[in-house]
């Protein structure tokens, strides 16, 4: 399946500037593998040791936080938007 | 002049120049500012403090802007109140509430829009915008008229009448984001990568969240420089719970009150409790949820500053009390028959909270304690239902008022 990751400014340095990537997998687990390939050392930004993502990292996919369907297991159709956005507080 | 050092990363400790930024690049995690505290402990004394304005900016030195450029529509130094009548109701000597509902935009969050609306002309932002929960955004309207900024404001459309007037009154740009508070906050972190604004509470969060550290910094003033043995705050992402002891944490470093550690509870309503649910599992990670509470203020589902605030729990050895749906109403009845203070479903769940705590044991007769009050009751009147039991029509006659007199229950 090809899907569309947008990236978030703080990753753009490992992304050479780019602000979305086009990449290949099943789930999100195979999403950050395809996109470590693409840009070797991103997997090591957002997720832990374990392969778990970090606390900071909110992954979506159309809009939706991927901790409401199957985490980083969530499948994936062709043309889904996946978002990587830093939790930020509010108010 | 500012003492601000640099801003430096909560999880991995990497360093950044001062700068509008608020994620680590190498492993997300929240930026905050560091201070020079030899530098702050040798300038500031009690004194110092007490020569200062009656305001949040008295306690400038803390805080990451030159206070000559404030921007100040007189936020902050509000009461610290004795409640003698409600303390007798639950038992309790020394009860205090913080009234932080009369702050100009009638909300705790003029303190931090103070700060980032400075930091953001220091910048040199043309545009303020915000992602909020109602208090928030009128906050960031108002600082943005008098600072002449354009502002745009993000909100749940779901939000109170009276919180979309009041930020809409001020000429803001109001944008009703069809999805909850969590889908609006998603929509306008990717946004902040595309427009250039000073986002309140996305790039200039280190800046912004500093703002509620003078919270904790005069509930220690006013009790005569010293801290409380319980405080109790409302939690949403987290970030006001923690804030508020890290006032009281820099106001201990620097020997302005003893080494005396309140016990920080924070309360949550029922419908919305991600964070008081992981502590009460014994968990640092927030499972997020989707908010179903009339405490709206607080009807934050994925709380960016959760494990944080868990940890203050922690070390303060607090409570994290779930106020159950029904009985915020009745507790913001309470406080404003008891004390004469109308506040928002946020201030009934920081009540609801009190009253659990008490009932539980967790707070002696004896002990100091702070209740936070952080919004006025007039931002959610929605929520008050129908005010039937006290109410009565009358001719303007004096037979007709003995008829309906003698009709009054109360």
């Amino acid at each position: 399946m090809s899907a569309t990751v947008r990236i978030p400014t703080p990753l753009r340095k490992v992304t050479n500037g780019a602000d979305r990537a086009t990449v290949e997998g099943n789930s999100i687990s195979e999403i950050i593998e395809s996109l470590d390939n693409q840009f070797p050392g991103i997997k090591k930004r957002i997720c832990e040791d374990s392969g778990e993502l970090r606390s900071f990292v909110n992954v979506y996919v159309n809009g939706d936080d991927i901790r409401f369907s199957d985490g980083i297991h969530t499948s994936i159709s062709s043309g889904d938007e996946i978002s990587l956005v830093p939790a930020v507080a509010g108010g | 002049m500012s003492y601000v050092t640099n801003l430096i990363c909560r999880e991995c400790g990497a360093e950044y120049k001062t700068q509008p930024l608020n994620v680590c690049e190498f492993c997300f995690g929240p930026l905050e500012i560091q201070y020079d505290f030899t530098k702050i402990k040798k300038d500031v004394s009690k004194k110092t403090i007490s020569n200062g304005p009656n305001s949040m900016w008295r306690y400038s030195q803390f805080l990451p802007v030159d206070i000559e450029n404030a921007i100040d529509i007189g936020t902050g130094f509000t009461p610290l109140i004795h409640a003698k009548n409600l303390g007798k109701q639950l038992g309790l000597d020394s009860l205090y509430i913080k009234n932080d509902s009369v702050n100009p935009t009638f909300s705790f969050k003029d303190r931090p829009v103070a700060i980032t609306t400075t930091k953001a002309l220091e910048f040199g932002f043309e545009v303020l915008a915000c992602v909020s929960t109602g208090n928030l955004m009128g906050s960031v309207a108002a600082h943005g008229s008098k600072a002449n900024l354009e502002t745009y404001v993000f909100y749940p459309q779901d939000l109170e009448l009276s919180k979309i007037y009041g930020a809409a009154v001020y000429g803001s740009k109001m944008i009703a984001i069809e999805g909850n508070y969590d889908d609006a906050n998603r929509f306008c972190s990717e946004l902040s990568d595309i427009y250039p604004w000073a986002f309140v509470n996305i790039n200039m969060r280190p800046f912004y969240a500093e703002g509620s550290k003078t919270l904790g910094y005069e509930i220690a003033e006013q009790l005569g420089w010293k801290a409380p043995n319980h405080c109790v705050v409302p939690g949403a992402s987290g970030e006001l719970h923690t804030k508020v002891w890290k006032g009281i944490q820099e106001f201990i470093d620097c020997e302005l009150i003893e080494n005396v550690i309140p016990k920080m509870h924070l309360a949550q309503p029922e419908g919305c409790a991600p964070i008081s649910s992981a502590f009460n599992s014994n968990s640092r990670q927030i499972n997020p949820v989707k908010p179903s509470t009339i405490a709206k203020s607080l009807a934050i589902g994925n709380p960016a500053s959760g494990p944080y605030s868990v940890d203050v729990l922690n070390q303060t050895h607090g409570s994290a009390e779930i106020a159950s749906e029904n009985s915020i109403i009745d507790s913001i009845k309470l406080l404003a028959e008891t004390e004469g203070i109308f506040t928002e479903t946020a201030g009934g769940v920081v009540i609801s909270s009190l009253k659990e705590l008490v009932k539980k044991g967790k707070i002696k007769k004896d002990e100091t304690v702070v209740a936070f009050i952080t919004g006025n009751g007039l931002k959610t009147l929605e929520s008050m239902g129908e005010i039937k039991e006290n109410t009565v029509s009358c001719m303007p006659n004096i037979s007709s008022f003995d008829l309906v007199k003698s009709n009054f229950k109360i």
